[in-house]
């Protein structure tokens, strides 16, 4: 039988405050804890209670046979220890009925990959120590931040041992290839590569309520019959997608629901394929061939790269900033300070500060809270001075001087006024 | 011979509702007439209530009511019906439809039939989008109000008011002073906006003496408006004596802090001033810059810094209000003004006023008279970087240039540059005299 693997994304960032420069040492509380209260709440209630609730229920209707994976970034559960045991709850029951597998990644949603291979190892810790604790499972499978996938950060990967990663089947890295094979690491064939059939996903997560589309309105049974259509000998279908998409990105009166109520029986009764959960992928189905991906992808945009993230001034200038304080953070032990540490380097913070106005800058907007990407930078950066005055304040740092060159004294004294002398 | 002259000024802002330097020195100016003894009439467009009532005399044009159907306004209308100031030409049918039109044409008017009694304009008073067609509804009003008021001499505040104050005097026969506080160079640099510039040019030419705000401003006008330097005074802005309210540091408190504020505009140079950040940082990693303000530059700036990668270490706080402007003033160490073309510039005086050193461009009016500053050309990102740095690291020529440039600036008085206005008025109004008689 063929595969097919669903894993859904469930994250939501801690959002900062309006903070302005007359907050810089006065207030080090960054967060707007109303604003996270409310979204976690309403996103409670459009989509992760009832779609916790549906799946449960087909996976009881169908004996173990229908399965998915989640993975959760711990800024994620933290909100939901905050605001939602509810939510929290309901994942530990769809723990509870061994049909779903919970997947590693950082606790913060961060793109520390690519700048601190340190702190991205601590925080992937972090993070599967939290999924322990609350679903009583040790991940097995990897996913970065965003899908967020090159040679050096699967290597990182495997390194901490994993033997299962999941990243995008971005069209620019396959070329004739099909992502419907298990692949892997091209330097580490133990460590296997799931990756995205972008097609069939943004299906179900971008086009599904789109009355425009030829498709529209989308069957399962359509669905399952366009999965089912797939070349012979492909083995695979990678169907990764925000668990937000059910409820929240697609309304519950687009049908989602309904259409995800009805697909588990249509793939097991009509059709020649089984869900798996990506580990059980990996163990099951052989590796076909190693993939070597040099420039650095992403599941976002039309590009599939970095650049709702990362690449404009402000992004970069941002992004270095933070992470310019690394050294200074690992030398102090300070929990609020390595709280807030972690909540600011989550990846949303930069994608509110994305430039990019074509079609693109449609989805950014919708996921983002700021009315320009310019404000999101400006707030942010008055965050990241008071966050680097506490952390020099608590490392004893003291303020750095150089040496002042001569001729920058000589020009001086050239303008200072008549009757003011330089000693 | 009227040694306390009664003048009737025309503005566009008056404190508190202010939203630049013009209102400021408006007050200061007006405020030191009254002390010589000089009886002031100030109209603006439109009163808010929260104006001192009690201690000027102030006319808000909304509140006038326009009455055409006195012959007398019928005549003066022929009189100035020459002077087209607003080129919309709006056809109407009845009176009321033609109150109902935002956009007219003072052509038009003397057409209104003769069941058209009189009217009150609705004013926006800021510089939004009708701008222009303000501009002619307060001229309008100035015709009103020229008929019915009692005085010596007409005194106006940039363009806006240009073409009221033309009418001002075409109606009552006195003479007319025009105070330049910028010009449509300062405000654009060389893409001028034509209609601003005629009527500035028209107003510098109707009147009868030119008061400018620095010997640059009077150069402008010679060299790009073609205007007699003959008629032309300049009488520098002075500052309205407050106490110096210092507030205490609260935002990165031992840091060293250097400020611009001002609008974000080509004319105030912030490029200059985030190159010069860089620089600066280069060589004292842990200054902070506070680039405070708004303005068409505001975007570029801010991406310029992050292109510099000194957004940790330079900061945008947006439009300030006065208590936090003083805030600002009170937590930093050196101001900086790099403007490219200021006709005067008044707020390196409230820097200097609450002890805060400042460095300032040689393209600035206000260059011309403060001694206890550090002048460089805008242009010159060492000077401006180098003289930032020696500020910062030698305390001692600080603290020397603070007090030095308070003591300055407390003597900088209304009072004295208003007498110099008076003196104007009263030449104005005698050679005017001599000539009639």
């Amino acid at each position: 039988m063929k595969k097919i693997c669903f894993y859904f994304q469930v994250h939501q960032p801690f959002r900062l405050k309006n903070y302005r420069f007359f907050d810089i040492s006065v207030d080090n509380q960054y967060f707007d804890d109303k604003k996270n209260h409310d979204i976690m709440r309403k996103v409670a209630h459009k989509c992760y209670l009832p779609m916790n609730q549906l799946l449960l229920e087909q996976i009881q209707a169908h004996n173990g046979n229908f399965k998915v994976a989640f993975s959760i970034s711990g800024v994620c559960i933290e909100q939901f220890e905050l605001y939602a045991h509810d939510v929290l709850d309901s994942f530990k029951r769809l723990a509870a009925t061994g049909c779903v597998e919970f997947i590693a990644e950082t606790y913060g949603h961060s793109l520390s990959a690519l700048k601190s291979p340190e702190e991205f190892k601590k925080q992937v810790a972090m993070q599967t120590a939290k999924i322990k604790e609350h679903f009583g499972q040790t991940p097995k499978t990897f996913r970065n931040t965003e899908l967020v996938y090159n040679n050096y950060v699967g290597s990182l990967v495997h390194e901490m041992g994993y033997k299962t990663m999941i990243t995008e089947g971005a069209d620019h890295i396959m070329g004739w290839r099909s992502p419907n094979f298990l692949y892997n690491h091209c330097q580490h064939p133990d460590l296997k590569l799931l990756l995205k059939n972008y097609k069939l996903s943004d299906d179900i997560a971008f086009r599904f309520s789109q009355r425009s589309w030829e498709s529209w309105p989308l069957k399962a049974e359509t669905f399952s019959h366009w999965i089912n259509s797939t070349p012979w000998n492909q083995e695979i279908v990678n169907l990764f997608m925000d668990y937000e998409t059910f409820g929240e990105h697609q309304w519950e009166d687009s049908g989602i629901f309904d259409f995800m109520r009805e697909l588990p029986n249509q793939i097991i009764n009509h059709s020649q394929f089984d869900f798996v959960t990506p580990a059980e992928a990996a163990k099951e189905l052989k590796p076909i061939s190693g993939i070597d991906i040099h420039s650095t992808i992403s599941w976002a945009d039309a590009e599939r790269d970095l650049t709702a993230w990362l690449g404009n001034p402000m992004q970069d200038d941002a992004f270095d900033s933070i992470y310019s304080l690394e050294y200074l953070i690992n030398k102090i032990d300070d929990q609020k300070i390595k709280d807030d540490w972690v909540k600011l380097q989550t990846s949303d913070h930069f994608y509110y500060m994305c430039t990019k106005f074509w079609s693109d800058g449609d989805v950014h907007k919708y996921f983002s809270h700021y009315d320009s990407p310019y404000e999101a930078f400006l707030n942010y950066m008055n965050v990241l001075t008071d966050f680097e005055e506490r952390v020099r304040n608590i490392a004893g740092v003291d303020e750095e001087y150089r040496e002042v060159h001569p001729g920058i004294l000589e020009n001086f004294k050239k303008f200072l006024p008549e009757g003011v002398e330089l000693n | 011979m009227a040694l306390q002259p009664k003048v009737l000024m025309f503005g566009w802002e008056f404190p508190p509702e202010i939203s630049g330097g013009l209102g400021t020195a408006c007050y200061g100016l007006v405020s030191g007439l009254i002390e010589n003894g000089v009886d002031v009439t100030f109209v603006v467009p439109k009163l808010y209530g929260t104006e001192e009532t009690d201690k000027f005399r102030l006319v808000g044009a909304s509140d006038v009511e326009v009455n055409f159907s006195t012959s007398k306004f019928q005549r003066n209308l022929e009189k100035v019906n020459y002077m087209q100031i607003h080129s919309h030409i709006v056809p109407y049918a009845s009176p009321q439809e033609f109150m109902d039109r935002e956009e007219f044409d003072v052509h038009s008017i003397s057409k209104v039939d003769s069941n058209f009694t009189s009217a009150k304009f609705k004013f926006g008073g800021r510089y939004g989008k009708s701008l222009l067609s303000e501009v002619s509804k307060y001229a309008l009003v100035a015709m009103q109000v020229a008929q019915d008021q009692e005085f010596d001499v007409i005194h106006a505040h940039d363009w806006l008011t240009f073409p009221a104050a033309i009418m001002a005097k075409e109606v009552s026969g006195k003479p007319l002073v025009v105070h330049v506080h910028a010009t449509e160079f300062d405000r654009s640099g060389e893409s001028v906006n034509q209609e601003v510039y005629e009527l500035e040019k028209k107003g510098c030419e109707a009147a009868d003496r030119i008061i400018c705000v620095s010997r640059l401003t009077r150069r402008i006008l010679i060299n790009r408006y073609g205007i007699d330097g003959a008629k032309i005074s300049v009488v520098h802005n002075a500052v309205v004596p407050r106490p110096a309210k210092i507030y205490p540091k609260r935002n990165l408190v031992d840091k060293k802090i250097v400020t611009f504020l001002g609008r974000i505009t080509f004319q105030k140079g912030p490029d200059y001033f985030v190159d010069a950040a860089r620089k600066v940082l280069d060589v004292m990693p842990d200054t902070h810059f506070v680039m405070a303000g708004n303005g068409d530059m505001f975007l570029k700036c801010v991406e310029r810094a992050a292109e510099l990668r000194i957004s940790n270490r330079f900061h945008f706080t947006g439009f300030l209000n006065y208590f936090e402007t003083n805030n600002l003033l009170g937590m930093t160490d050196v101001y900086v003004m790099p403007s490219v073309s200021e006709p005067f510039g008044i707020t390196p005086l409230e820097a200097m006023r609450t002890g805060v050193p400042v460095v300032i461009s040689k393209q600035s009016g206000v260059a011309e008279v403060l001694k206890n500053s550090i002048k460089v050309d805008f242009w010159d990102l060492n000077a401006l970087s180098d003289t930032i740095i020696g500020l910062l690291k030698n305390e001692k020529i600080s603290r020397q240039l603070a007090a030095d440039g308070t003591h300055e600036v407390n003597e900088m008085k209304w009072e004295y540059a208003s007498l110099k206005v008076r003196e104007i008025y009263n030449k104005t109004i005698n050679r005017r005299r001599s000539v009639r008689n």
